[in-house]
């Protein structure tokens, strides 16, 4: 078992820190159906955590759990080393929880730059009649500040070119790319991805690969992200978490998972010979 | 240049003014649908509440003077002080806000993702209950409202047409005021919703919800801005109308004729809703003016209602409005 404090050094050379989220005891109940059973565990500081599993065994519900759209109906949610209280999901966010959505939502009817500018909004603190000054206030600067640090993720993630096109007219590809930008813009401490690599081709995908390896490795963001693509998720990710049927029946390193036998039959489908 | 012409032109003047008046009231609708995709049906009963709150205010009105009245057997009818048109105007614009507040506390609250129909039906209910309220806050009767914007006819361009076309033309002075105070209204509005970072919010909300809430928006904050926003456009167009034609219930009826403005220019268009009001508006003047006669006049009742079926029928999302393309 390591030490809860210390982190742990990744193959790669990657330093990991302490313990930044942590989930006790979590149990989601749908009336009678329960989505999550009782499941435990932790996410690190600047380490990419995978949550895996079949369709329909409670990853998007855990991630709904960490960014507050779903309220547990038992167990605790630890963050920066204090117990999280009943909060709604926007107050979640300005805590510094960003999310992508599996079915992506973005604000179809306005351009790139404005929907990566809502990520900035926890950022400008600028009230309403501030913002009738504009120049007078300051509120003309700390737009145009904002707008420096949102054409810096704009150029990360190389989609300059289509800054001023409305998001409803975009491919889909470029749409989870759009989503990634506006959660990266808030500069959360954890990211939350639900398959950010769904329905993505191959190029698409190593793309997508990329741009979450490289941020993790320069701005240092937290990364949990639920994915299908079993190479990619061995791929890229430190630590992997195993639902089935809202149970944890896995949890260790990509290397570790691999070879559990639970793991094996649950999700790789039960070895015949 | 020919007689016919150049009544034509004033008609067309006149049309185009109260086509203004229109587009303000349409606006309100704009506002709320854009933000929350409901249909406000108590737009106009908010600019009757507005108009009676202001007049109320100014004249130094108790409120709920015949209930207390009721109640203690006194003869409580007013404070005895007139407040100065701007002051009051204030003064209501704050008791706009805090309706705002209400409504989100004790309906929009209690319906957060019900069907936009549920919430259409909603409105209905506060229509009803907003019209007997402020009659039991301010009393049934016909007021008159003068928060001194200046009325009766021009006469410099009485004169300059007078010279030009031999004819003198016939407009109203509160009409250019109007048109004025929309076009302030609708430059602020725009330029909020584009370039502020609420008015950004505003345009997520109206979007996504999940969205919203996910980057960090308050719903509830961005609902009751959106209502305190739709209740100031409604003293707006409840100070002009209320001038023009004293505050009485019929005041909230001027909502119907937003309907077919909304449906020419598009529910979810600002500059639809200018334009549509424009076009109704210089519309049904013209259509009376020569049409009329022939079919036995009155077309201005119906004129807007038929136009905008014309469109329902051949662009059902109006002039400007969003077109819905589901990619399959």
């Amino acid at each position: 078992m390591k030490d809860m404090n210390e982190g742990y050094i990744t193959p790669d050379g990657r330093q990991i820190g302490g313990v930044l989220m942590e989930l006790k005891n979590i149990t989601l109940k749908f009336g009678g159906v329960t989505a999550i059973e009782n499941i435990s565990f932790d996410i690190r500081d600047g380490e990419i955590r995978a949550i895996i599993g079949p369709n329909g065994a409670g990853k998007s519900s855990m991630l709904n759990v960490i960014s507050g759209f779903y309220i547990p109906t038992e167990g605790e949610v630890w963050f920066k080393g204090y117990k999280r209280g009943p909060m709604k999901p926007y107050e979640i966010a300005r805590l510094g929880i960003a999310r992508t959505f599996q079915n992506i939502a973005l604000f179809d009817g306005m351009s790139v730059l404005d929907n990566i500018m809502t990520g900035r909004l926890t950022k400008m603190k600028k009230g309403l009649l501030a913002q009738a000054g504009w120049w007078w206030t300051g509120a003309a600067r700390e737009e145009y500040e904002n707008r420096d640090k949102v054409e810096r993720i704009i150029d990360f993630l190389e989609i300059q070119n289509i800054r001023k096109t409305p998001v409803g007219r975009l491919p889909y590809g470029l749409k989870k790319r759009v989503e990634l930008a506006r959660a990266l813009a808030a500069e959360p401490k954890i990211l939350l991805l639900d398959e950010p690599m769904a329905g993505m081709n191959v190029e698409e995908k190593e793309d997508m690969c990329r741009f979450i390896l490289d941020l993790n490795d320069e701005f240092g963001t937290t990364i949990v992200l639920i994915e299908h693509d079993m190479g990619v998720v061995m791929d890229i990710s430190d630590r992997v978490v195993v639902m089935d049927y809202g149970k944890k029946i896995g949890d260790g390193a990509p290397d570790e998972v691999r070879n559990n036998q639970a793991v094996i039959d649950a999700y790789l489908g039960v070895a015949h010979d | 240049m020919p007689d016919q012409l150049v009544y034509a032109m004033e008609v067309t003047l006149n049309g185009l003014m109260t086509g203004v008046l229109y587009s303000l009231v349409a606006l309100g609708f704009v506002l709320i649908f854009k933000a929350s995709g409901v249909f406000n049906y108590a737009q106009g009963v908010l600019a009757l509440f507005a108009a009676l709150t202001l007049v109320g205010i100014q004249n130094g009105q108790v409120p709920f003077a015949h209930m207390i009245n009721a109640m203690t057997g006194g003869h409580l009818t007013d404070f005895g002080w007139h407040i100065p048109a701007v002051i009051a105007i204030l003064l209501t614009g704050v008791v706009m806000v805090l309706l705002a507040i209400v409504i989100e506390k004790l309906v929009l609250k209690h319906l957060v993702n019900q069907a936009p129909i549920i919430l259409f039906m909603a409105t209905i209910g506060m229509a009803y209950f907003l019209e007997g309220f402020g009659d039991v806050m301010w009393g049934a009767d016909i007021k008159t409202l003068d928060v001194g914007l200046p009325q009766g006819i021009n006469e410099t361009i009485e004169i300059a047409t007078e010279r030009w076309f031999g004819y003198g033309f016939f407009i109203d002075n509160l009409d250019i005021v109007a048109t004025l105070i929309a076009i302030l209204l609708v430059t602020a509005l725009t330029v909020f919703s584009q370039y502020s970072k609420q008015g950004r919010a505003l345009r997520a909300v109206a979007d996504d919800h999940q969205a919203a809430l996910s980057v960090g928006i308050s719903l509830r904050f961005i609902w009751i801005l959106v209502w305190s926003i739709a209740g100031f456009v409604a003293l707006v167009a409840g100070i002009i109308w209320g001038t023009k034609s004293g505050v009485q219930f019929s005041l909230s009826l001027i909502a119907l004729k937003a309907l077919p403005v909304l449906m020419l220019g598009g529910f979810t268009s600002i500059p639809g809703a200018i334009v549509g009001g424009l076009i109704i508006g210089v519309g049904e003047k013209l259509f009376e003016f020569s049409i009329g006669p022939m079919i036995g006049g009155a077309t201005e009742n119906w004129f807007a209602y038929v136009l905008a079926l014309v469109f329902l029928v051949f662009r059902p999302q109006g002039l400007f409005g969003e077109k819905i393309i589901e990619r399959v």
